[in-house]
């Protein structure tokens, strides 16, 4: 049962590959890129979400 | 005279942009609350049933199913939304198992109200800030779907390699990388990039999802003694 599941999964993962894959293709070769600035302001709330999940982390120990 | 004849017709436009871009995030916002709701439900009936964890595998592949050959059909039309409840139930029904699982841990109630309240926090922050900020995070198109696609590779090893380690860094990864899809998503709604409330009611519910299934790892993992 365990192993029909993984296998399963494994399949699932793989279709999921190639349906993602035009889509990435696209974003990647055709996608808008990035002005001065841009990936700062991306970058700032992604590191606060790190900040947290660790603070989380920390809460979840003690 | 008006020195500028176009001026009202790109007035009308702009407001009728506006206007559909202020629809599509009241919609979007709306069915996720409700698909959010519904989840919880069935996940609750599921605890109830005392369903095994074997469902959320099975839940898992059969919702996926669903988000890559029907709801594309069918999200055009009403029948979109019942398609998108059925995903996001049976979602739902299969985190059920999970967090029965994490709940039966020492101290796996903490663990599992600070994944979720982890997630609501991460959620409405990274919303608030692309709503409020509205800056176009659509440069982040390529790197969030190629990082997806190496993200959907380590998952596959995994499946059979079972490494701990691996797993801890693809939970990392997944919380990062559906952060950055929630300013892009958001980012997209506002600037007229993603029309379809259902589609986007899709992908910003994937976010949370995932999310919250890697906050459970990671706090499973760090906050047990062994």
């Amino acid at each position: 049962m365990e192993l029909a599941l993984q296998i399963a999964s494994a399949v699932l993962v793989v279709m999921m590959l190639v349906f993602l894959y035009p889509t990435a293709k696209q974003w990647m070769t055709n996608g808008p890129k990035a002005k001065p600035g841009d990936w700062r302001s991306a970058l700032i709330p992604l590191l606060l979400v790190t900040g947290f999940v660790a603070l989380l982390v920390m809460l979840a120990r003690s | 005279m008006n020195p500028n004849p176009y001026q009202n017709q790109t007035l009308t436009r702009s407001y009728e942009g506006t206007f559909a871009t202020n629809k599509v995030l009241k919609n979007t916002y709306l069915l996720l609350s409700a698909t959010l709701l519904f989840s919880g439900l069935t996940a609750a009936l599921a605890m109830v049933l005392a369903v095994p964890v074997a469902a959320y595998t099975i839940s898992l592949i059969v919702a996926m199913l669903l988000g890559m050959f029907v709801l594309p059909r069918t999200q055009d039309s009403a029948a979109g939304i019942g398609v998108v409840f059925l995903i996001t139930g049976l979602m739902g029904f299969g985190l059920g198992p999970v967090i029965q699982l994490y709940l039966n841990m020492p101290n796996g109630a903490q663990t599992v109200a600070l994944a979720l309240g982890g997630t609501g926090v991460i959620f409405l922050g990274l919303s608030g800030y692309a709503l409020a900020s509205r800056r176009d995070f659509s440069f982040m198109g390529g790197f969030i779907f190629a990082g997806m696609m190496v993200m959907l590779v380590a998952v596959l090893a995994n499946i059979f390699l079972q490494i701990p380690a691996l797993q801890l860094a693809i939970a990392a990864g997944f919380i990062l990388l559906m952060s950055g899809f929630i300013l892009f998503q958001t980012s997209q709604m506002v600037h007229g990039g993603e029309t379809n409330y259902i589609s986007a009611t899709y992908g910003l519910y994937l976010s949370i999802f995932n999310i919250f299934i890697s906050l459970l790892q990671i706090l499973g993992i760090f906050g047990s003694d062994e």
